[in-house]
């Protein structure tokens, strides 16, 4: 089962990791070294080294194809699917390392949530279900407990209010904005750690897209979350931290205001700025 | 400017060439309707006055006697069909569920191929084989040898369409279950499966239209019986080939049984054709 409250979970102190430019050192709940993967003989990312703070939104941004969703799926390993990608380096969560051969890549599955940049609930199922079916497929049986997770999730996820009498509906009559939420609920159920969420608004009008970034905001106080996006002003307006990604090399990583008011690195400011991308 | 190259004219002659090409489909197109009008009116009118109450519910009478029915084969054929779902829908769904999710580039080739190759297989065949691997190590005909050489039919059909619709699912709904930690096996089964079960129960019910209007199989294997099956490992009634008997019979009488055999026998598969219209009415709206 996953944790079963995020705030209670040990996380490793690691005062002396690069994230030193915060005034108190953050907690980290992802440390990346040296992670490089191929995608047969392509290599898609080259020597990453990152950490993610915890409770934090951490953005990752750079231009199309330049390995920022191939970032974010090594971090629960939902690359693996695609075959014939080989990967290098390692990724610990919470101190633990995620590619040890001990570990289910299910396990880390149901601590590390995923959110698509197509909303995608179940069509053969109602909204209700959409949401427990997590739980349940992970061999839930207690109705109560469905019930509560149900409520809770849909709250967390800003959509109860709205569904609350059409639970019974199919996942598929809301509109888009509402489906990318459901998708947020159902990936709440599970309780994860860690919600990922590629290009989370990519499909949606802007007033979807506010009310999916101001639930952001309001989940990091509980989950840690990164973000992949392709909008520059978002990235800006919900993280914490920004990363960005240059032919499947981080080119710089810092706390999102430095990186948009003062980078480092000449390419972060090609790109921010808009010379190319 | 030249707009019209060539003779004033042209532009009629144009006209014609359209209007031949229009007809010459809409003839073609009539054709392919054709057959279809023409079975239902032969068999409507030879064999509709011979469906009755008794067709439905009596034995074959002896030659000669008047009357009697068919509910021996009309039966014998269901039992067949069940039969040859035990054998046909399990296998036929797992392989195709199989290629679609699981297999290799290249053992997927192979596979695709031989169903082809099976698919395009006479059926005569399987009732040959069926009678060499079955009859004769049993030392006789029976409902379980037809069952079989229909259900052998039926794998390489619901195999292939299992594995068309299954790839129809998009893989966001694969990669939003396993990103819920769901094991893979799970996710095929409660999700994949799920969205594409009207899919596949069209191609169920495609593949058994298809065997249960099979003659040739059936007639070294289930051999046909003039009275009630009471043991599956006895040889049994069977639809078409109760009108395969009577019809080359030389009595009137049993003609126009198989007359009104074929009507019961095309109805029903028009039945279940229809039938599959309306499952997948909705398909593409559920599937994407």
């Amino acid at each position: 089962m996953a944790n079963p409250d995020p705030t209670v979970v040990e996380r490793a102190e690691k005062p002396t990791e690069p994230l030193s430019t915060a005034e108190t050192a953050p907690r980290l709940t992802f440390e990346v070294k040296n992670l490089s993967l191929w995608y047969g003989e392509k290599r898609a990312i080259s020597d990453v080294t990152l950490d993610i703070a915890s409770n934090a939104v951490t953005a990752i941004i750079g231009p199309s194809g330049c390995g920022k969703s191939t970032f974010i799926r090594c971090l629960n390993r939902m690359h693996e699917l695609v075959p014939k990608t080989r990967i290098k380096g390692s990724v610990l969560l919470q101190g633990e390392d995620l590619y040890s051969s001990t570990i289910d890549p299910a396990i880390v599955r149901r601590r590390v949530g995923m959110v698509f940049q197509k909303s995608n609930p179940f069509p053969t199922m109602s909204i209700g279900e959409n949401v427990v079916i997590g739980l349940r497929l992970n061999g839930v049986r207690n109705q109560k407990f469905l019930n509560e997770r149900l409520e809770t999730s849909l709250r967390m996820a800003a959509l109860w209010d709205e569904v609350k009498d059409d639970l019974h509906k199919p996942g598929t009559s809301l509109s888009g904005g509402q489906q990318q939420r459901l998708c947020i609920a159902r990936a709440l159920a599970v309780q994860p750690e860690v919600l990922l969420m590629d290009e989370p608004c990519s499909a949606l009008d802007p007033i979807a897209t506010a009310k999916i970034e101001e639930l952001i905001y309001e989940l990091k106080t509980q989950y840690t979350i990164v973000t992949v996006t392709h909008n520059m002003q978002q990235a800006g307006r919900i993280s914490d931290y920004t990363a960005f990604f240059y032919l499947g090399k981080l080119i710089e990583f810092g706390p999102t205001t430095k990186i948009f008011t003062n980078p480092s690195e000449r390419q972060t400011e090609d790109y921010i700025t808009g010379r190319f991308g | 400017m030249i707009m019209y190259s060539g003779r004033a004219d042209n532009h009629l002659w144009r006209k014609l060439k359209n209007a031949l090409a229009s007809a010459t489909t809409f003839v073609s197109a009539v054709l392919v309707i054709a057959p279809l009008g023409l079975v239902f009116f032969h068999l409507l009118v030879n064999g509709a006055s011979s469906v009755n109450w008794d067709f439905f519910t009596h034995l074959p009478k002896p030659v000669g006697e008047p009357g009697g029915g068919m509910v021996n084969a009309i039966i014998g054929s269901l039992e067949l069909l069940a039969l040859a779902s035990v054998i046909g829908i399990p296998i036929g769904v797992l392989g195709g569920v199989y290629l679609a999710e699981y297999g290799t580039a290249r053992v997927n080739w192979v596979l695709r191929f031989v169903a082809d190759v099976l698919n395009g297989v006479p059926s005569i065949t399987w009732g040959v084989v069926v009678y060499g691997l079955v009859v004769l190590r049993f030392k006789g005909f029976s409902a379980y040898a037809g069952g079989l050489a229909l259900g052998l039919i039926m794998i390489p059909l619901i195999l292939r369409t299992t594995e068309e619709v299954v790839l129809l699912v998009p893989n966001g709904y694969r990669e939003a279950a396993l990103a819920l930690g769901v094991a893979r096996w799970k996710t095929i089964v409660h999700i994949v499966m799920k969205t594409a079960s009207r899919g596949i129960i069209t191609g169920i019910l495609l593949a058994l239209a298809r065997v249960g209007g099979e003659t040739a199989p059936l007639l070294f294997t289930a051999f046909g019986n003039r009275f009630w099956n009471h043991n599956l490992g006895e040889p049994i009634a069977a639809l078409p080939l109760q009108i395969f008997t009577y019809a080359i019979s030389p009595y009137d009488d049993w003609h126009r049984q198989a007359w009104a055999g074929a009507l019961v026998l095309v109805t029903g598969i028009f039945c279940v054709n229809v039938l599959v219209r309306i499952l997948t009415r909705g398909r593409t709206a559920s599937v994407i």
